[in-house]
């Protein structure tokens, strides 16, 4: 019974003793899960546009912010920094695209899969080729960005506290979303990218380069990456470690479908308060730690019921 | 003329379902075996401790990935976390059963990753393709949060890794622990390995495997002509883990010697994957191609630069090594995205119609 009691009622005694911890709890997820939100979003990108797996977009995000940090350290004025390493990005887009996939056009999920797998390799040791392997601060306040924190009281006493660049991020985020909203509905290149997305042939069919789409897509993801890796660079130091963020996105991604960018932000969320959750109240009674397994368990789940994921398209399966 | 089947007339069925059937494969296997088991007296110890036994037990673990992805079509990205369940469990094993041969307890281990891999192999039911592969990163991780969060599976070590005692069998002969000798490691891991491949490829051509493969060509028209995918698909998850355990306990005993649980992370999972992709899905001996080239390719690089005569850091080195090889696989993938074993089979084609173009 004791068992029975410490998972299943003692957590929530604990959350409702502390009300503004949960907040606290809370928000932190909501930030962590708009971060793991973002990295999906490049993956889906990348995976509608071509159905190529994007495993390195993880590491574009380390790679992003390291180029980004590595060029501002080698004397390079913090916005001029910005502009390079969104200049990086293009050309490792094209590079990507003509090296990369446009050589293996048409052939299975698992090829494709694994050769992103390999550009992983090739950025990992590039990047710390390059710019050295010893962890870096991401450049901050030169960047314009809010630094510091406020407290606001909750109840009786109670403190939640949120961090600027967590707000930022939260508020960045939004508006990234927003713009490639507007960017994919409104514009020509949008909407070429969307018809990409729903029919390769028939895209072509009315003119449209699939080798340009693909290149611009690659570059989108890489901004999506950069902005996400200043986000999450302000938050830890910039380093390769980060790469473990890439294993969180993941199960955002299953649970959200491959598909669908509302899915990605969804199960961005939900993942990141899960888990954020899960660890603090949950995880002391397994020896904590959880959290590194926590995400992939309840996207497991969700599968089960769901097999494409919360808003993948059904998969119709015929003989 | 070197390679030619013309004139060899198989007169029974039984000659006709052999491994071998071709005079010339046998001789080739005949050559192959000579060579292995010469290797060890005219090798340094180096060679064999750091080359050829990883090297052989990776291929082991490459054929048990190959079995699930290459054979049932169930992409595994946990092959990692699987091997260090091979690994844990003969650790446990010889410690409650010191006295009964290693040999023994590497392969009864292996049942225990077997087992868990029907445990994670469930949800393969339901959820396939690129899903799949991301569900069983929940196996890997979950493994191994449990390697470092259960300290039973470590004998409550303080140090949190496994060391490997000193076991004696086959009349007292040291195999396992710092103290034994890289030859009779080699020699153990090589029957392993032979005796082990030997049972999978009869398996894979017969009954069991030839479901599987029907489960992978397309799992709906396999499923109305009477193959169930349930046991199809968990008696892949089994094999395949089975092997890859006993290959964990393995790269424990006779090469690592200790471990953290780091040694079974994703990085070895991708690892594997990449020595079944580019050795040929649906190919055992395009499993031990893949795993010479990816063990073998970061030692030649690394051992190439100092050779050059460039005088670089060794992080430089490792670096560069990890580029290239990022770079390799692109360029293999590309060029031959069926595998090593699709190029064997190219050249074999080649032998056989010799000196004409086409046959």
């Amino acid at each position: 019974m004791d068992i029975l009691y410490s998972v299943l009622i003692d957590p929530f005694v604990q959350m409702a003793d502390m009300p503004d911890f949960l907040l606290q709890v809370l928000w932190e997820g909501f930030v962590a899960g708009v971060l793991y939100a973002l990295i999906a979003l490049g993956f889906v990108l990348i995976y509608k546009a071509s159905g190529v797996f994007n495993f390195a977009q993880g590491i574009m995000v380390v790679f992003a912010a390291l180029t980004l940090v590595g060029l501002h350290e080698k004397g390079v004025p913090a916005y001029l920094a910005l502009i390079l390493t969104i200049g990086v990005m293009g050309i490792l887009a094209l590079t990507v695209e003509r090296f990369v996939m446009r050589p293996l056009v048409n052939q299975p999920d698992i090829i494709l899969l694994m050769s992103t797998i390999g550009l992983t390799y090739f950025l990992v040791g590039f990047g710390e080729f390059v710019f050295g392997g010893e962890p870096k601060q991401m450049i901050t306040s030169q960047l314009g960005l809010p630094t510091g924190s406020s407290a606001i009281e909750i109840g009786d006493g109670g403190l939640l506290i949120l961090q600027h660049i967590d707000i930022a991020a939260a508020v960045i985020a939004i508006i990234m979303v927003a713009v490639l909203a507007v960017f994919f509905n409104k514009t020509r290149i949008g909407r070429a990218l969307r018809a990409v997305a729903d029919d390769h042939q028939a895209a072509l069919s009315v003119g449209i380069s699939l080798n340009q789409i693909w290149a611009i897509v690659w570059f989108a993801a890489g901004i999506v990456a950069l902005t996400t890796g200043i986000m999450w660079g302000a938050r830890s130091d910039v380093s390769f470690a980060l790469e473990i963020i890439a294993f969180k996105a993941l199960p955002v991604l299953i649970l959200g479908g491959f598909t669908s960018i509302p899915g990605a932000i969804v199960g961005g969320l939900i993942i990141g308060i899960g888990e954020k959750i899960g660890e603090i109240y949950w995880g002391p009674l397994v020896g904590g730690g959880i959290e590194s397994w926590l995400a992939y368990m309840i996207a497991l789940i969700f599968l089960l019921f769901r097999p494409q994921g919360l808003f993948g398209e059904r998969i119709i399966e015929r003989v | 003329m070197l390679y030619r089947e013309s004139g060899q007339y198989k007169t029974s069925y039984i000659a006709d379902q052999a491994i071998f059937p071709i005079r010339e494969d046998r001789i080739g296997m005949a050559v192959i075996g000579v060579v292995a088991l010469a290797i060890p007296f005219f090798a340094s110890d180096f060679f064999l401790n750091a080359i050829m036994t990883p090297f052989l037990i990776l291929a082991l673990a490459a054929i048990g990935l190959n079995i699930l992805t290459g054979y049932a079509g169930q992409l595994s990205l946990g092959s990692g976390a699987f091997m260090g369940v091979g690994a844990y469990s003969c650790y446990k094993l010889t410690t409650y059963f010191p006295d009964v041969n290693i040999v023994i307890l590497v392969l009864i281990s292996g049942l225990f990753s077997a087992g868990i891999g029907v445990i994670f192999g469930l949800p393969s039911l339901r959820i396939k393709g690129l899903y799949l592969a991301v569900t069983t990163l929940a196996a890997q991780f979950f493994l191994e949060w449990c390697f470092i969060r259960i300290p039973w599976l470590y004998n409550y070590n303080a140090s949190g890794a496994i060391e490997v005692p000193v076991r004696r069998g086959f009349g007292d002969i040291i195999l396992t622990g710092p103290s034994a000798s890289a030859m009779t490691q080699y020699f153990v891991v090589l029957g392993i390995v032979v005796v082990v491949t030997l049972v999978v490829k009869n398996i894979v051509r017969g009954r069991i495997g030839r479901q599987w493969m029907m489960i992978r060509d397309m799992d709906i028209a396999a499923e109305l002509m009477g193959v169930r995918p349930l046991t199809a698909k968990l008696s892949a998850f089994a094999v395949s883990s089975y092997l890859c355990g006993v290959a964990g306990a393995m790269f424990i005993f006779f090469y690592l010697g200790a471990a953290e649980p780091s040694a079974f992370s994703i990085t070895l999972s991708f690892q594997i994957l990449f020595m079944v992709i580019l050795g040929g899905l649906g190919s055992l001996v395009g499993s031990f191609f893949g795993a010479a080239f990816i063990w073998g390719l970061p030692i030649v690089l690394r051992a190439g630069f100092p050779a050059l005569g460039l005088n670089v850091g060794a992080e430089v080195i490792f670096h560069v090594a990890q580029m290239v090889v990022g770079a390799l696989i692109i360029l293999f993938l590309i060029t031959e995205p069926h595998g090593l074993a699709r190029l064997w089979q190219i050249g074999k084609e080649k032998l056989r119609v010799w000196p004409f173009p086409y046959a």
